[in-house]
């Protein structure tokens, strides 16, 4: 095969894969956030209408829940949860950890030393044993586990961004800024971080999809958010009890979280060869 | 080298030192075990209480009951469990077993798979079967692991009959809990052993065992594997502590008897030390094994050390 051939092919794939990723991802942001208008509503309980079976009853495509819930407007509310806890903890854990990941690479010393141990120490502990503990302190909750996970999950994006400016601050456009004066925290924020943003950036979209991922399989354990609240890992709590005579209940839910990481991780892998040629990305 | 080795080391402890203190403290935050132990238990003074306290020996000082558990550890002596007072060292010594077996099973059916696969795909950059193995992975990892478990039980326990839904009982009940963490780990390595060969690829060596007529297996088993092997080791270890998280969830959906399963019983009744014996096996664990890779590391790659 040409290298021309095979170039093309992979950018056509390329593409594909930034069409498919966005898709996904727009298509299922939209479906959440317009649930109201689109859907019956999630919470009407019809105990005539209980374990409906699936592609039988026009007004319950996806089938019944124990309860008679309409399970495709379970699924599309639930996804709420999903989406704010993936969004909202990543943006907090980037800001914490870029913050703390530029003034350990650049100012060295002391606040180096007491973030990477920090890091050394978070890292050791797997993550849902250290959820298991924090919930049964503080209890569980969209809140307390956006917390979480913004608190195990920062440390990712300071040492990220810590290496990276320990590869920059010694080159002669940080030198000449600081040689003519420029404030710490303009060379900072001005100059070295946007030379730095594109691996985070990668990061952020990965650990979208992941802390998905993991605040499902909270909810699922019973950590999570509260039973009463549609979400995914929720109806697939239900799901199990019933998955002997109702596969339906614990399918749909399922092919929801699956269908929206597996958008965010396609557009994630699209911006990496992107922005990231080198991969320092790359899991 | 024995600077670096003895820095590492050091590390190492330091991180177990404020992993166990950590640890020790939250559990202490969690609720009084008292309060659970009685609970439904009908008329319960504060004396009855007080005495429950003492008996466990949760009234010492807090610093009192660390460097006990510390003195403990080193004698693998973790005291009892709160809840019969059977000794923790015996919980631990039949659920650990049955959580590094299952690990270990899920680490070599993921290496085996990915390696050949991974080497197709770097070889075939850009062509279909390429693309098809990234896409493919792509959807692995995309997976919920727990989600997956319930589809697997679905179609193996309660569809076809094939296989145990749960619990640990021979071969059979193996596959299911080992697939379900394989098959999402697999998909993760197949593109590190792809990218990791793309890299070696591209060396004057690779292209020299070719010149020199070696057949093509050779070539990327014998020169290129072995030259991505350091590497690939490392992110291997690294992902351990990732392993033996998602190991835990999946305990709980097949219901077996490992240290997840102790741990969510331990939390529910807070039994402080079954849970603090656990959190800190597992992190020694982890941290040995992260020790180990860095060592291997080092003594394989001379840079490494002065770094």
């Amino acid at each position: 095969m040409s290298t021309n051939r095979l170039a093309s092919n992979l950018s056509q794939y390329k593409s594909l894969e930034f069409i498919i990723g966005a898709l996904l991802t727009g298509g299922i942001c939209l479906l959440v956030i317009f649930a109201d208008l689109l859907f019956q509503s999630a919470d009407k309980i019809d105990l005539s209408a209980r374990l409906l079976a699936p592609f039988a009853h026009p007004e319950h495509i996806f089938g019944t829940d124990p309860l008679g819930r309409d399970i495709l407007a379970r699924v599309v509310s639930g996804g709420a949860i999903s989406l704010q806890v993936g969004f909202i903890s990543v943006a907090g854990a980037v800001v914490l950890g870029v913050v703390m990941g530029l003034v350990a690479g650049y100012y060295r010393g002391f606040w180096d030393v007491v973030v990477m141990r920090f890091a050394d120490v978070q890292l050791a502990m797997p993550f849902i044993l250290l959820a298991i503990t924090f919930i049964a302190i503080v209890g569980g909750g969209l809140a307390n586990m956006i917390f979480l996970l913004i608190i195990s999950q920062w440390v990712q994006y300071a040492r990220l961004v810590r290496g990276s400016v320990l590869s920059l601050r010694d080159r002669e456009f940080i030198l000449s800024a600081q040689a003519i004066g420029v404030s710490n925290f303009s060379i900072l924020f001005r100059h070295l971080l946007p030379n730095l943003i594109g691996p985070v950036i990668v990061l952020m979209t990965l650990n979208v999809a992941n802390n998905i991922l993991l605040e499902s399989s909270l909810t699922f354990l019973g950590l999570g958010v509260d039973p009463l609240t549609p979400s995914w890992g929720g109806m697939l709590a239900d799901g199990r009890t019933y998955i002997q005579n109702a596969w339906w209940v614990s399918v749909f839910p399922g092919v929801a979280i699956l269908l929206t990481v597996l958008g965010l991780n396609l557009l994630g892998d699209w911006l990496r060869d992107s922005l990231d040629p080198t991969g320092k990305t790359s899991r | 080298m024995a600077n670096f080795l003895i820095k590492r080391l050091l590390q190492a402890i330091f991180v177990l030192f404020a992993v166990t203190l950590l640890v020790a403290f939250a559990i202490r935050l969690t609720g009084d075990p008292a309060l659970m132990l009685t609970q439904g238990a009908g008329s319960v003074t504060e004396a009855d209480l007080v005495l429950i306290r003492e008996a466990l020996g949760i009234n010492k000082p807090f610093l009192e009951q660390y460097l006990d558990f510390i003195v403990g550890l080193f004698q693998l002596d973790f005291g009892n469990s709160f809840l019969g007072g059977t000794s923790v060292s015996e919980l631990i010594s039949t659920s650990l077993p049955a959580t590094l077996l299952l690990a270990g099973a899920v680490m070599v059916i993921s290496i085996v798979i990915s390696i050949p696969l991974g080497i197709k795909a770097a070889v075939s950059k850009g062509q279909w079967s390429d693309q098809f193995i990234r896409i493919t992975s792509l959807i692995g990892l995309s997976f919920p692991n727990f989600w997956l478990a319930l589809m697997l039980v679905l179609v193996f326990s309660i569809w076809l009959q094939w296989l145990p839904p749960s619990g640990m009982s021979g071969f059979a009940s193996f596959v299911m809990p080992a697939f379900t963490m394989a098959i999402i780990l697999t998909a993760t390595n197949v593109r590190l052993v792809r990218s990791s060969m793309l890299e070696t690829l591209q060396a004057q060596y690779v292209m020299v065992a070719r010149a020199k007529g070696l057949s093509e297996n050779t070539v990327l088993y014998k020169h290129a594997l072995r030259n991505c092997a350091i590497p690939l080791i490392t992110y291997f270890g690294l992902q351990f502590g990732g392993l033996l998280g998602g190991i835990v969830v999946i305990e709980r959906v097949f219901n077996w008897p490992g240290l997840g399963t102790l741990a969510f019983d331990a939390v529910s009744s807070r039994d402080y030390p079954v849970l603090q014996a656990v959190i800190t096996l597992l992190s020694m664990l982890i941290v040995s094994v992260n020790l180990l890779v860095d060592i291997a590391y080092g003594l394989i790659d001379p840079r490494i050390r002065t770094e």
